[in-house]
């Protein structure tokens, strides 16, 4: 006799976690605009407030539009549940406020978005919570930098800027034998592309402004919980976790292990990281989010079909000294990602020019359809050359450093026809290429 | 509140209450594969509304020592030495799926000491498909896969869960992710060997409430009509759109069914 089956993938990104709105009968998941729910009595109220009844207080704390799209993303990733929060920034930090305090340690990759480096070099650290990075190949750095007071590992599925893929299940069982959990940044591959649940992390978040959204018109983020980490431990590695095993006086006196299993992480984060930090998801952006994932499953696959077919062009211009994209055999990570990634390496990548930053701009300033602008994972295709500007202060010296060489510019390969695409950058690389 | 039982040590959840010989007691006791924590919204209400609460972890689940007890009747016996060790003087208990088979035979066996029983998502017999037993036996992955799509109404992956944020598919599995091997299969066991139900039922005394599921594919009503006609004093709630999931899909709806039960 065949088993039961879960709904297909493409069904929950339209289904997941709304039936027709029970009041009108509306299909559209319906953008509920109120900062508040009025209570039916007293008695139920208080119920609400000291969690003995499931629903809405306050939107700060959860929200029925935002709440769609939490659960949609726990479907879509195989999470016990989702917090939607006000950006991918606000999603990474929830993760480390709910999960240590002043005096604990993080070990992460390196190779991170400029912005999560920052809040861990330099924000962080002034709250006390110290970051050791790490080469995101370096499979002994990771366990050699772990300390006593190491609380989290942290990566990306797919590094900034050279597309360094995560060994996502050799890191995750350097943390487990540490008792720490993983988290990861999943904002490159989408659940889509790769889960890295499946693959050991314990925790991941999205920047849903890029793939999931697609759109280019919400910022937001999710972090989910795969609700399988265990958070009391056992032997040396028992008691990392106060915050979560321990009783917490700022919820009357509530044990979120014992009170709730599996779903202890996303309690406290919660009642406590929504409720005291405030970073939450307005409704409509969920609304407009929701609208993004609802063909998720159509957008990715074009996306890397049209990244595949720039990626062939570009390895076919001799102005090309280098293109950073997992898929081409000469990539470091090529094998992994070929077992990480089967379905694609997403449609984010970078090239470097002959010609350093003077090519690079020349080039930028040439492209008609590419938009040059700070952003990625958009319906539009997208360009920037860090050297002149997100990075423009660094020397040479130390842009390398950084794994950005002068002439090095990020793609981000939209929807348009691809033979457009290609034509804009024959076009720009003919302009850069040019004798001053 | 931890406490060795038979020598294992053995948990139950109490809403962070101390016992109060001046209360009542109800004992929560979840189905197959599950623990204390299936119980959350309704054992805390009862917790700070003047109840005594055990949310227990029967052997081998959530945070009490195994191995897993083979029976139902071992069950029955392993929840009667809680009040023992407690001298609790009245009980009443609350069973979800294969809980409610320990409820059942808990007030059959000690009607002295048994005051009310609710059965939620119940059956009797409770067999379990050679398929559903087969793959636990093995330790199969898909025997999490049936306890999880059958263990919800069909509309619950298209519905929004009560609890904001929450995935009640990956919160089911995540729990049974955390199961040694051979509990579930243990459990299954267990209930698909019950024969004492209608036995049990016609010693009744104490009244009994079913709460079920319109929509449980599990449990369905139907197959709980030959208990609640056999129990003297039984009544019963169907709560129309839900599957057997019944504490976690209509939260709200349950609590008030226990609510109105405990109130008389």
């Amino acid at each position: 006799m065949a088993g039961p089956k879960y709904p297909g993938f493409d069904t929950l990104a339209l289904h997941a976690g709304q039936s027709p709105d029970p009041a009108t009968g509306a299909r559209a998941v319906p953008i509920y605009q109120t900062t508040s729910y009025v209570f039916r009595d007293a008695a139920h109220a208080a119920s609400l407030f000291n969690m003995e009844r499931a629903g809405h207080v306050y939107s700060r704390i959860s929200n029925p539009t935002v709440a769609v799209l939490e659960e949609r993303i726990a479907a879509l990733e195989g999470g016990v549940g989702a917090i939607a929060t006000a950006s991918g920034q606000a999603s990474l930090h929830l993760a480390v406020a709910t999960l240590m305090d002043a005096g604990s340690h993080v070990v992460a990759s390196a190779a991170l978005y400029g912005g999560s480096h920052n809040l861990l070099a330099y924000t962080l650290s002034r709250f006390g919570i110290e970051t050791t990075f790490v080469s995101p190949r370096d499979l002994n750095a990771w366990k050699g930098s772990i300390r006593g007071n190491t609380r989290l590992l942290f990566g990306e599925t797919l590094g900034n800027p050279g597309l360094d893929v995560l060994d996502i299940p050799a890191v995750s069982a350097i943390a487990h034998e540490a008792g720490v959990p993983l988290l990861v940044d999943a904002t490159f591959t989408t659940p889509y592309l790769m889960k890295p649940f499946e693959l050991g992390a314990d925790l991941l978040y999205h920047s849903a402004t890029k793939f999931l959204g697609g759109h280019g018109i919400a910022i937001g983020g999710v972090l989910v919980d795969s609700g399988r980490f265990d958070w009391e431990g056992s032997g040396e590695n028992r008691g990392k976790f106060p915050q979560l095993t321990a009783p917490y006086a700022g919820f009357h006196n509530m044990d979120f292990e014992e009170e709730s299993g599996t779903r202890a992480f996303l309690l406290r984060a919660r009642r406590e990281g929504l409720r005291d930090f405030g970073a939450c998801m307005a409704p409509m952006t969920a609304f407009q989010i929701l609208q993004g994932i609802e063909t998720l499953h159509l957008r990715m696959p074009r996306h890397v079909e049209s990244t595949r077919k720039i990626v062939a062009f570009l390895s076919s211009k001799s102005s090309v000294e280098k293109i950073l994209y997992p898929e081409i055999p000469a990539h470091p990570d090529h094998a992994l990602a070929k077992r990480l990634l089967p379905r694609g390496c997403g449609a984010v990548f970078s090239f470097d020019l002959k010609g350093g930053r003077e090519a690079g701009r020349r080039f930028i300033e040439s492209l008609r359809v590419f938009s040059h602008l700070a952003n990625v994972g958009d319906a539009k295709s997208l360009v920037i050359h860090p050297a002149s500007t997100t990075h423009y202060r660094m020397s040479d010296q130390d842009l390398k450093a950084a794994g950005i060489g002068p002439g090095t510019v990020r793609l981000s390969i939209g929807l348009e026809d691809p033979e457009d695409l290609i034509q804009d950058l024959d076009r720009a690389l003919a302009v850069a290429s040019k004798p001053k | 509140m931890q406490l060795q039982i038979n020598g294992r040590s053995a948990f139950a959840y109490t809403a962070a209450h101390e016992i109060d010989p001046a209360q009542r007691t109800i004992v929560f006791v979840h189905g197959a594969g599950l623990d204390h924590s299936w119980w959350g919204l309704q054992s805390r209400y009862f917790g700070y509304h003047g109840f005594n609460v055990l949310a227990v972890d029967l052997p081998a689940h959530g945070r009490s020592e195994g191995p897993p007890l083979a029976s139902v009747g071992g069950m029955t016996d392993w929840v009667f030495a809680w009040s023992e060790k407690l001298k609790i003087e009245k009980i009443s208990l609350v069973g979800h799926s294969m809980g409610s088979l320990v409820a059942l035979e808990f007030a059959a066996r000690h009607p002295q000491l048994a005051e009310k029983i609710v059965l939620i998502g119940t059956a009797y017999p409770m067999k379990v498909s050679e398929a559903f037993l087969d793959a636990a036996r093995r330790n199969d992955p898909s025997a999490y896969d049936m306890e999880t799509i059958w263990g919800h109404a069909p509309q619950v992956p298209f519905s929004g869960n009560p609890n904001p944020g929450m995935w009640m598919y990956g919160d089911t599995l995540a729990r049974l992710s955390r199961l040694a091997p051979g509990v579930l299969h243990a459990d299954l066991a267990a209930c698909n060997a019950y024969a004492a139900g209608m036995e049990s039922a016609a010693k009744l005394k104490c009244p009994a409430l079913f709460i079920l599921g319109g929509r449980d594919m599990m449990t369905p009503p139907r197959s709980a009509q030959d208990l609640i006609d056999r129990i003297e004093k039984s009544r019963c709630v169907q709560i129309a759109s839900s599957g057997h999931s019944l504490m976690a899909e209509a939260p709200d709806a349950t609590l008030d069914a226990l609510i109105g039960f405990f109130a008389d």
